[in-house]
């Protein structure tokens, strides 16, 4: 236990326990490993399954009982997601990286300029909008795709990527402004003061100094953004039709053969799209763990 | 807000020699950009817009819709307001009762699961030891995934015969055989609850994982020397700090678990019957496999008037601070 013998000098917690302390850090080892290798298998397994059924050949895929390691690498599911006259994979990929680009750019300059003006300008009632924009983020999107259809309809939109993008930005401009003001609040008012003394206008003060200063929450607010657009279902199923212009999630769902289905496709053509979003996840780890944790929990 | 004008920007020539002449507006705003006031509703404008247009416009549509007749495979009925009879025939229908208790179910049974096994690894991940770094990135795998493409996942790994599911029971011999779960009526609410706990999970262990990283070790070490056990410990320390947390986890994934849509639909369809069947699956079905557009909406209603009574609690516990 690294904090009982971070203190040397006082001896009497370790000295006459020495065994009771040994014993006890030998059950608390094992208990943390036991407990890390049930969850790891518990939240790697089902992935594993998935990325082993892309890569098996056909004949092994539905056999009984199941093959749990693939007697080579076979590499053909990930062609014919692609080359399938029936589908049209790297277009929907195309798709999903329009909409979602365009929703998170969309969002953060929206989210940024409402941040600011909330977090550093004189409005009205900060604190009611405020609230309004905790109660948006969690906005059932069930309860208004049937307007919604109504509205984009009305508009010509539907089967456009503006179908998308639209509501995309709304849904996610609340929880933007959230992730924003929060930060914009933190960073120390001195600074844009002091700007604004030296001569910049407000909007220089917000260009120079606290947007600079506030590219960590831009980063992660893009990022959730983005993995949010690219992962909807709801809205990409029922605004867009035609599979020109479908995205990835919907292409997926939609993704069946003749007679069965086709699941080392499906498992390879997950892969292809979830790849990008865990590297990302990966990479920008602690950046999205903290825009997580300031979503829900910052007050 | 004019009288509250800018501060100064940075002198210049011109500005000087002016200073007497009174300007008007557009002058004034050529010299000294706008005001605060008229900036903070420049910036602000364009979301509130957004908002009103994209969320709360469809949402007072959706009301409207609910209390009028709207069929879209009828359209010679028009659209006739009824009052709320969209309300009173589903308040009477046992489809929606159905649904009402087999949401209920899922929120219930998987918020539940989730928050005791998010704590579990929460409480594991915050002691130290090798390799956490690699067990808090396998934890963001499933977070990762869209939820489609793990409602898919999910559906091939329950797989009577070929699956991993009955694969894995098989070879550890606890069943032997090939059970359906998608089909059974008593196992296929526990399956569909199953993968929702597989990806919501780790959301909420790194937000109790957050929570708890704001303990003061000091308090366990006091706790120590003063004797405490580590179920003590865990009793009268860290519960207690990490109350708010629980709370606020609860809160959100209660609000979101109760509209969950992606993931019922894709695994089970709300099948077998409709023993999944969500009410956000209802109400969808409603809209647009029997596009009848009053009574889905007015279903899509009652499910946000729950959401927003949740959301309400939820905003109260953030305990938004003045600004």
């Amino acid at each position: 236990m690294a904090t009982l013998t971070r203190r040397p000098g006082s001896g009497v917690y370790l000295s006459p326990r020495r065994g009771r302390v040994d014993r006890a850090k030998i059950v608390r080892r094992t208990l943390l490993l036991v407990l890390n290798i049930v969850f790891l298998f518990f939240f790697l397994f089902p992935y594993y399954w998935q990325t082993i059924t892309a890569l098996k050949p056909a004949s092994e895929i539905n056999a009984t009982p199941v093959i749990w390691f693939p007697s080579h690498i076979d590499f053909s599911h990930f062609q014919s997601v692609f080359t399938d006259p029936n589908r049209n994979f790297g277009q929907n990929i195309i798709n999903s990286v329009i909409v979602s680009s365009a929703t998170t750019f969309l969002s953060l300059l929206l989210g940024t300029f409402a941040a600011y003006a909330l977090a550093r300008l004189p409005l009205p009632a900060k604190r009611t909008i405020l609230v309004l924009v905790i109660v948006m983020v969690t906005f059932p999107g069930i309860a208004l795709v049937a307007s919604l259809f109504i509205f984009l309809r009305d508009l010509h939109l539907t089967d456009t990527y503006g179908a998308l993008i639209i509501p995309y930005v709304a849904f996610s401009l609340p929880f933007a402004i959230w992730v924003l003001t929060n930060f914009f609040r933190d960073i120390p008012a001195e600074l844009a003061e002091q700007a604004e003394v030296d001569g910049c206008t407000p909007i220089q003060s917000l260009t120079r100094v606290i947007l600079p200063l506030s590219a960590p929450a831009l980063v992660t607010s893009g990022l959730l953004i983005f993995i949010g657009a690219w992962n909807e279902f709801l809205f990409a199923y029922t605004f867009v039709s035609s599979p020109g212009i479908r995205t990835v999630p919907v292409a997926i769902y939609y993704f069946g053969g003749l007679h069965d289905t086709p699941w080392g496709e499906i498992s390879a053509a997950s892969e292809i799209v979830s790849l990008p979003i865990i590297a990302l996840v990966l990479i920008f780890q602690r950046r999205i763990v903290q825009g997580l944790t300031a979503g829900s929990l910052k007050g | 807000m004019a009288g509250r004008g800018a501060p100064p920007p940075a002198i210049e020539a011109r500005q000087a020699q002016s200073s007497a002449v009174r300007l008007g507006a557009w002058a004034r705003w050529r010299r000294y950009g706008l005001s605060r006031h008229q900036l903070a509703w420049l910036l602000f404008l364009p979301s509130v817009l957004v908002l009103l247009a994209v969320l709360a416009y469809p949402a007072a549509r959706t009301v409207w819709i609910s209390l009028h007749t709207l069929r879209l495979d009828e359209p010679w009925l028009g659209e006739p307001f009824i009052g709320l009879k969209n309300y009173t025939f589903e308040l009477q229908n046992q489809d929606f009762w159905g649904t009402l208790g087999v949401t209920l179910y899922f929120t219930a049974g998987s918020v539940a699961a989730e928050l005791l096994l998010g704590l579990s690894v929460a409480l594991v991940l915050n002691e130290s030891f090798r390799g956490r770094g690699l067990m808090r990135a396998a934890m963001l795998v499933p977070w990762a995934i869209p939820t489609v493409i793990s409602a898919k996942l999910f559906q091939w790994l329950y797989s009577p015969g070929v699956g991993a599911f009955n694969g894995l029971l098989n070879s550890l011999h606890i069943i032997s055989g090939q059970i359906d779960v998608l089909s059974s009526d008593r196992m296929a609410m526990p399956a569909v609850i199953l993968a929702d706990v597989w990806k919501n999970t780790p959301f909420i262990a790194l937000l109790l994982l957050a929570g708890l990283q704001t303990v003061p070790g000091e308090l366990y070490e006091a706790a120590r020397v003063d004797g405490a056990g580590a179920f003590a410990r865990f009793r009268h320390i860290t519960m207690p700090l990490l109350r708010g947390s629980l709370v606020i986890a609860l809160l959100f994934r209660t609000i979101t678990a109760f509209q969950s849509f992606d993931l019922p639909y894709t695994l089970t369809a709300g099948g077998p019957g409709a023993d999944t069947e969500l009410l956000s699956l209802l109400s969808y079905r409603t809209l647009f496999s029997y596009v009848n557009f009053g009574r889905g909406s007015a279903l899509a209603v009652i499910l946000a008037l729950i959401c927003f009574a949740m959301a309400a609690v939820y905003a109260r516990q953030l305990r938004i601070e003045d600004i």
